[in-house]
């Protein structure tokens, strides 16, 4: 939410290319992490934790 | 005001220091201190392959980008806290922070969580006493030495060294689930070979020091003391480099790079005693520091040659 009280300015073209590049930089820290939880569980515990009963 | 500009809009009047929109990803990255970083996952690797036991390859790596990770997070604390006097010095004005690049704010919770992070997950990856090690290092490095001991002290690196002797530890309790006496004398290594390296720099850069106001040891107890500890710390360093072969896990390679090092070692420090005056002064202490680190470096790399990749052979058959 903005401020009603607070004078705003559009983002520069060289601003938001930079907040895009940071967002595709987060998004992709993101699923690099779930790979990673993906790995250590398999790695940890084994294939066969994707087929054991519930 | 149109809906657009919800999204796209910032204050009229940014911060004075950074602008409100954030920094570039590469700004984030310096913020982890790279080099280090590297530094770090070389000295943990070498403190995981002369550990007894087994670790999968797959947990092994996660650890090392773990501790990677955590080391990262301090230096990126460090630079939070430090930021003013980096803005002071040469060498660091041009650091995210003192930059404007980006606020402290941002960096302070890019720490923050990255320090969380990391130790949770090297917990879950390999054991609880590598992610209590990882943290107490976080700690140590970002409150212990950067909040406390650095602007404090004359013996700031010496204590604060323990920081980054630690990360051969951590590598032996992921590996093996305790501390043990091959991790603890890399440790000491570090810790001993950190004061003459650090003093050599800070007797080229007493200047910008004098300017933070931090107290190195040049500016304390002046540049003639400090060369004089140079050469006791190098005396206490070269035999103790030899430790390893003396409890069997360096064999011949690391034997001789260890004898031939530490005579190194001990030359460049009599030149830094030696030297006291003008570009000599300078060009034997940078002389000191340039050859400390390929000194550390080919200790730890016989080390990992021998123990991981099998030229091991034993100095007496």
């Amino acid at each position: 939410m903005q401020d009603p009280k607070v004078e705003y300015r559009p983002l520069t073209p060289e601003e938001e290319a930079r907040r895009r590049k940071r967002s595709v930089a987060i998004a992709l820290a993101l699923g690099a992490m779930v790979l990673l939880f993906f790995v250590l569980t398999i790695a940890k515990l084994g294939p066969q934790v994707l087929s054991r009963p519930l | 005001m149109p809906m657009t500009s919800l999204t796209n809009a910032i204050p009229a009047q940014p911060a004075p220091l950074a602008p409100a929109v954030g920094g570039d990803v590469p700004d984030y990255f310096a913020l982890l201190k790279p080099r280090v970083m590297v530094l770090v996952i070389f000295t943990a690797l070498v403190g995981m392959v002369v550990s007894h036991g087994h670790v999968s390859p797959v947990i092994a790596a996660i650890s090392l980008l773990m501790i990677a990770v955590g080391a990262g997070a301090s230096g990126c604390l460090n630079m939070w806290w430090d930021a003013d006097i980096d803005a002071v010095m040469t060498r660091t004005a041009k650091r995210p922070i003192p930059d404007g690049r980006i606020r402290p704010e941002e960096a302070l919770a890019f720490g923050l969580v990255l320090s969380v992070g990391s130790v949770l997950i090297l917990g879950l990856a390999a054991n609880w006493l590598a992610a209590g090690l990882l943290a107490f290092t976080i700690v140590f490095y970002a409150v212990i030495y950067s909040m406390w001991l650095k602007r404090a002290t004359a013996q700031n690196i010496v204590i604060g060294g323990a920081a980054g002797a630690l990360p051969p530890v951590i590598g032996q309790a992921v590996v093996s689930g305790s501390v043990g006496i091959e991790s603890l004398v890399l440790f000491a290594i570090i810790f001993i070979w950190t004061p003459p390296h650090f003093w050599a720099l800070a007797l080229v850069k007493a200047g910008e020091y004098a300017k933070a106001g931090i107290p190195m040891m040049p500016n304390v107890a002046g540049p003639a003391s400090t060369r004089r500890q140079i050469v006791y710390y190098t005396l206490l360093l070269a035999p103790l480099g030899l430790a390893p072969v003396a409890l069997g896990f360096g064999g011949l390679i690391y034997a001789v790079v260890g004898v031939l090092g530490g005579i190194g070692m001990l030359a460049f420090s009599i030149q830094v005693l030696r030297n006291r005056e003008g570009e000599a002064e300078k060009r034997a202490a940078m002389g000191m520091f340039a050859f400390s680190i390929l000194y550390l470096f080919l200790l730890f790399a016989a080390l990992l040659a021998e123990q991981g990749l099998g030229l091991y052979r034993p100095l007496v058959a």
